[in-house]
């Protein structure tokens, strides 16, 4: 718990911890609070963790993630936990979930897909053919997508 | 509901069903029965690429039940000045009733589907399906054999970017068959389409010697290399012209085994073939028509009778 305490605790907010060591930036792009000026978030990276060798942990202030935006981080950080917290206690835990079709998460990778074209209307789709080991691939064209891939051509 | 985008769009029973009704058509896809069943219907032959067989045997197919056919080409129209498939899409939507659509990209069936209200039968989208290809190859097959069930099918060529055998393999192995797939080491099947095959509990071999099978098959299907679908030319000439067919490789085949081909052909099957009793990659290219009609029948809802005279 030592390394809980690189940051204060929030009072109120959500605690992403067990995120995979070096992919807490991600995680900031992928809930997009990169954009978002006004909320303060702690940022701690590779600490020890019992669970998964080294971790990174995000602290974000006044704002609770919804079940729906904690959903997307399956794709980068499935392993990790989540922790709202009221008033300075953990008023609920949850794990996250992926999906079985994900829709504007991510854009397929392959440069031949139909959904290529930007300026295409209908969203980015999508689905998780197997989970352990993480297969994905793309609604409209079908291909299998590399994770590491896809991780950068979240939107 | 009625659109066909990929072989899973169909069960085995509808399968049967719809190689059923294209055996009661034939008569009527000969022009020797006239049965006007898609009287009044519109169908939009969407090809933005080209294609001689498909779109033929789509308006043959429409025109021989009665209906009517638009056909859209992508030169020279709004499509070249940059618009978008969704929009395109949207003006056909309210001109058919049914549209087929070819793209060079892959996904752009599934895309049009998700973009408009009438039904859509793809007819091929880049290197991924091509399912009514797949279905008029069944009724081939089973027209020669009899039968879809524990077939030895050898698969030949460009297996990479072939869409036709990428829809006919998930097929095929869902009817029992077994497969082996010959091609050179850059043209192998996508690895994600194998393993799909695999997964169906299907024997899947892969070759690079053509000979070696041709004794134990009951079906060869030859493809074109695809000189188009190749980043550069050196790429394709390194594997032009490997695998041949002449009529006297045939010596050891069994009496029933049958050759296909999508076509067109370039050199993979000698025309000295031709005249031999296993080609039937002319009827093959026939029986577009026939499992065409019952295909738009289905997606349209209308019934074929079980009497067609």
């Amino acid at each position: 718990m030592s390394e809980m305490r690189r940051v204060t605790a929030i009072r109120n907010g959500t605690v992403v911890d067990h995120i995979p060591s070096g992919r807490a930036m991600q995680v900031i792009r992928l809930l997009r609070i990169d954009t978002d000026r006004s909320t303060p978030v702690s940022l701690v990276m590779n600490v020890p963790s019992d669970k998964i060798g080294r971790k990174d942990v995000l602290k974000i202030e006044d704002r609770e993630l919804s079940h729906k935006e904690l959903d997307r981080l399956a794709l980068i950080a499935p392993s990790a936990s989540i922790a709202i917290i009221r008033n300075h206690a953990v008023a609920e835990k949850m794990m996250v979930e992926l999906a079985d079709d994900l829709v504007n998460i991510a854009r397929c990778s392959f440069s031949n897909c139909i959904t290529i074209n930007d300026r295409e209307p209908l969203p980015q789709r999508m689905r998780v053919v197997s989970r352990d080991p993480l297969e994905i691939r793309c609604y409209y064209c079908g291909r299998g997508q590399d994770i590491e891939e896809l991780i950068e051509k979240i939107l | 509901m009625g659109d066909l985008v990929t072989m899973d769009d169909l069960s085995n029973e509808e399968i049967v069903s719809v190689l059923d009704d294209a055996n009661r058509l034939l008569p009527v896809a000969k022009g020797a029965l006239h049965l006007p069943l898609l009287e009044g219907k519109v169908l939009a032959n969407m090809f933005f690429e080209n294609s001689t067989r498909t779109r033929m045997s789509f308006e043959a197919a429409m025109k021989r039940l009665g209906g009517s056919v638009l056909n859209f080409s992508s030169v020279g129209t709004s499509v070249a000045k940059g618009e978008t498939l969704y929009d395109t899409m949207q003006m056909i939507d309210g001109y058919a009733d049914i549209a087929a659509i070819r793209h060079p990209r892959q996904g752009a069936a599934q895309y049009s589907a998700d973009s408009v209200e009438i039904p859509i039968l793809n007819a091929g989208d880049g290197a991924g399906n091509h399912p009514t290809q797949t279905m008029l190859d069944l009724f081939t097959i089973n027209n020669s054999h009899g039968s879809l069930n524990g077939l030895n099918v050898i698969l030949v060529g460009d297996l990479r970017y072939g869409r036709t055998v990428h829809s006919l393999s998930h097929a095929l192995v869902r009817f029992g068959a077994s497969l082996t797939m010959v091609s050179p080491a850059s043209l192998r099947m996508p690895k994600e389409i194998v393993s799909d095959l695999r997964s169906h509990g299907a024997e899947v071999n892969e070759a690079d010697s053509l000979q070696d099978q041709i004794p134990d098959a009951d079906v060869i299907y030859m493809t074109r290399i695809q000189k188009e679908r190749f980043p550069d030319e050196d790429e394709y000439s390194k594997v032009a012209g490997i695998y041949k067919l002449r009529a006297s490789d045939l010596s050891g085949a069994k009496k029933e085994m049958i050759v296909m081909h999508p076509l067109p052909r370039v050199d993979e099957i000698d025309p000295s073939l031709d005249s031999t009793d296993h080609a039937k990659y002319f009827e093959q290219a026939f029986n577009g028509v026939p499992t065409r009609m019952a295909l738009l029948c289905r997606s349209l809802g209308v019934e074929v009778p079980k009497k067609v005279s």
